[in-house]
């Protein structure tokens, strides 16, 4: 049985983030569990993804799709494509355990996303549920809640 | 110039107003309509000064404000407002605006203000229908002529307010239209989404998705019932769907996501066969016959719960209706068999928010609300992959007007040849753009209502 350390599940959160910002998405798929969700919450502090509308709630079928697509041959809003950046900050490990193989990290960045003349800048913090499976870290599940997540956004076309 | 009770309205020359009418109606044709109506500074003062004035325009539900004191703060057009529940228990809606220096009385989305709104200003009081409680040193006031001031009756309230089946329509203007001439049988849109609760009643569900769009509001309206876009914008979200689950060998039964994804794929002639309706001013829907909406899977406890509400008859009858999109002129769509309402909300000729709620059917099973919430999040948010479509197509229509190569805007699909009547009820094949031209018509009728001289001889 593997044990990990504090740094090496930062180690981990750092490389999804540069996976994402070099749109490495296979990779970046590979990281998760087949029954992990993504969510992006549209309230502050919202505790139920269910009913009441999210950003994004997403399963694997369609985080798949959300990546296929965005290298398809007519995805319009990606000609052209839109490049993001994430700055994180040192994640807090706020589960560390090694018998269970659980653990849990909350991470603050900010996030730039461009396509063309436009840029947006998001502060969010990220919830990450991580899974030892077979001696290695998978994304059980993610929580990506922005600060701003009940104002008026325009496109957010990549992965915050 | 127009004299009320110690103040003044200040109107336009009426040659001015002349002159308007007479360019409004130049920019409206049966078949196309000009670049204007989309790029306009112009037309969008207009806009808000007769259109959004002069009709119905929806504000919020109900049970946003259920007890004395909620209020619920919005836009009707440009003009800032206050959806608040009175000590009698009905819903006023006020002009966000303090009467003595326009400070706004409540800036939060929504609140509770107890028995009275007070300005944080000057503490000005008013009681939740907006009339003036109290004044701070009020003998200032004494001998100085403000008692018969427009301003001394406090916050004014909206022309004149409608609740059906607890969806809060307003009309700024103090007189014109009644709701049930302006909206006639439409509402049996909103109809079949209430009696779609096993109770009869809505409630809305947490906060709406926030979506903001660098285009003319019209545009939104527009894509509302326009069929032909789906298998194209959409082959990039839907279509890969679509693969993606073949390659998995098209396993059944199909998850919710892919219920409600699929269906964008549907080739012309599905949208053809299911129909557009048009109602008299600007209303109508797609789905006549069937929608995108109808081969949702069943809620297990649906059915018995609303055969034992209505009879199994008409259960069934509310049930078989899958109306699409309804468009409610001005600037609202509404999907019934979901549960949805779409708010375009004009903010400048080229940028609109749009607020897309959704609401739980009372008495129904959560599975339903679930599936709701899904199809919001999936389609109607900033970060929908449907969404970025759409509103690239938006935002590259709302630059290419800005080309000078043409001036006018196609809406010619299934026109008939000549003008069209509008003044009945009409079902058509489900590609025709009958109902943008039924929009524009509604348009012309009332951005001219209030002006004189009005060019299309209506008046």
């Amino acid at each position: 049985m593997t044990d990990f350390t504090n740094s090496q599940i930062i180690d981990f959160i750092y490389a999804e983030a540069r996976m994402l910002d070099e749109g490495r998405y296979d990779e970046w798929l590979a990281l998760w569990l087949e029954d992990g969700h993504y969510w992006m919450p549209l309230d502050y502090q919202q505790d139920d993804p269910h009913l009441t509308t999210s950003l994004m709630y997403e399963d694997m079928f369609m985080l798949k799709l959300r990546v296929r697509r965005l290298n398809g041959a007519r995805t319009y809003s990606q000609k052209p494509k839109s490049r993001c950046s994430h700055v994180i900050q040192r994640p807090f490990i706020d589960l560390l355990d090694n018998t269970a193989g659980l653990y849990q990290t909350n991470t603050s960045m900010h996030y730039v996303e461009t396509r063309l003349d436009d840029q947006i800048l998001l502060a969010l913090t990220a919830t990450h549920d991580l899974k030892r499976v077979d001696g290695k870290l998978r994304i059980a599940n993610k929580r990506v809640d922005l600060l701003n997540c009940d104002a008026a956004f325009g496109n957010i076309q990549l992965l915050p | 110039m127009d004299g009320d009770a110690g103040g003044m309205t200040v109107t336009k020359a009426d040659n001015q107003a002349r002159a308007d009418a007479a360019y409004i109606a130049q920019l409206i044709q049966p078949h196309q309509v000009h670049r204007d109506v989309y790029t306009s500074q112009t037309v969008f003062d207009l806009e808000m000064q007769h259109l959004f004035t002069n009709v119905w325009v929806f504000v919020g539900h109900d049970s946003q404000t259920p007890k004395h004191g909620d209020y619920f703060t919005t836009q009707i057009g440009t003009q800032p407002v206050i959806q608040v529940r009175h000590s009698d228990g009905q819903i006023k809606v006020l002009h966000n605006r303090c009467p003595h220096k326009g400070t706004k009385i409540a800036i939060d989305r929504t609140g509770n203000t107890g028995t009275f709104f007070r300005c944080p200003y000057h503490a000005w009081s008013f009681e939740t229908d907006g009339a003036l409680k109290a004044v701070p040193l009020d003998r200032g006031y004494e001998n100085t002529g403000f008692r018969t001031t427009a301003n001394a009756g406090g916050i004014k309230p909206v022309g004149s307010v409608h609740t059906h089946r607890g969806f809060v329509f307003a009309r700024l203007a103090e007189t014109g239209i009644s709701f049930d001439d302006f909206f006639q049988d439409s509402l049996s849109s909103l109809d079949n989404m209430v009696d779609r609760s096993p109770e009869g009643q809505l409630e809305i569900a947490g906060p709406p998705l926030r979506y903001m769009h660098k285009c003319n509001w019209k545009m939104l309206v527009e894509n509302q019932t326009d069929t032909c876009h789906p298998m194209v914008a959409h082959q990039s979200s839907a279509g890969t769907a679509v693969r993606i689950w073949e390659e998995l060998g098209n396993p059944e039964p199909k998850p919710a996501a892919m219920q409600i994804i699929a269906p964008f794929m549907s080739p012309y002639e599905f949208f053809e066969d299911m129909g557009i309706r048009t109602w008299p001013n600007g209303h109508g829907h797609t789905g006549v016959s069937h929608s995108i909406h109808s081969d949702y899977s069943a809620i297990p406890g649906y059915f018995e719960a609303m055969s034992a509400a209505y009879g199994e008859a008409r259960a069934k009858d509310i049930l078989d209706e899958n109306r699409h999109n309804t468009i409610y002129f001005p600037n609202i769509m509404v999907k019934g068999p979901i549960q949805q309402l779409r708010n375009f909300i004009p903010l400048g000729p080229d940028k609109t928010l749009v607020e897309s709620y959704i609401y739980r059917l009372v008495g129904a099973p959560d599975e339903l609300l679930a599936r709701t919430a899904m199809y919001n999040r999936m389609i109607n948010a900033p970060t929908s992959i449907v969404g970025h479509d759409d509103l690239e197509m938006y935002e590259r229509a709302q630059e290419g007007l800005l080309s000078d190569g043409l001036e006018w805007v196609n809406l010619q699909r299934l026109f008939p040849g000549t003008a069209e009547d509008f003044s009945t009820e009409t079902v058509e094949n489900g590609t025709t753009e009958r109902q943008m031209r039924n929009q524009f018509d509604a348009w012309k009728t009332f951005m001219t209502t209030s002006m004189p001289d009005r060019k299309d001889g209506k008046r």
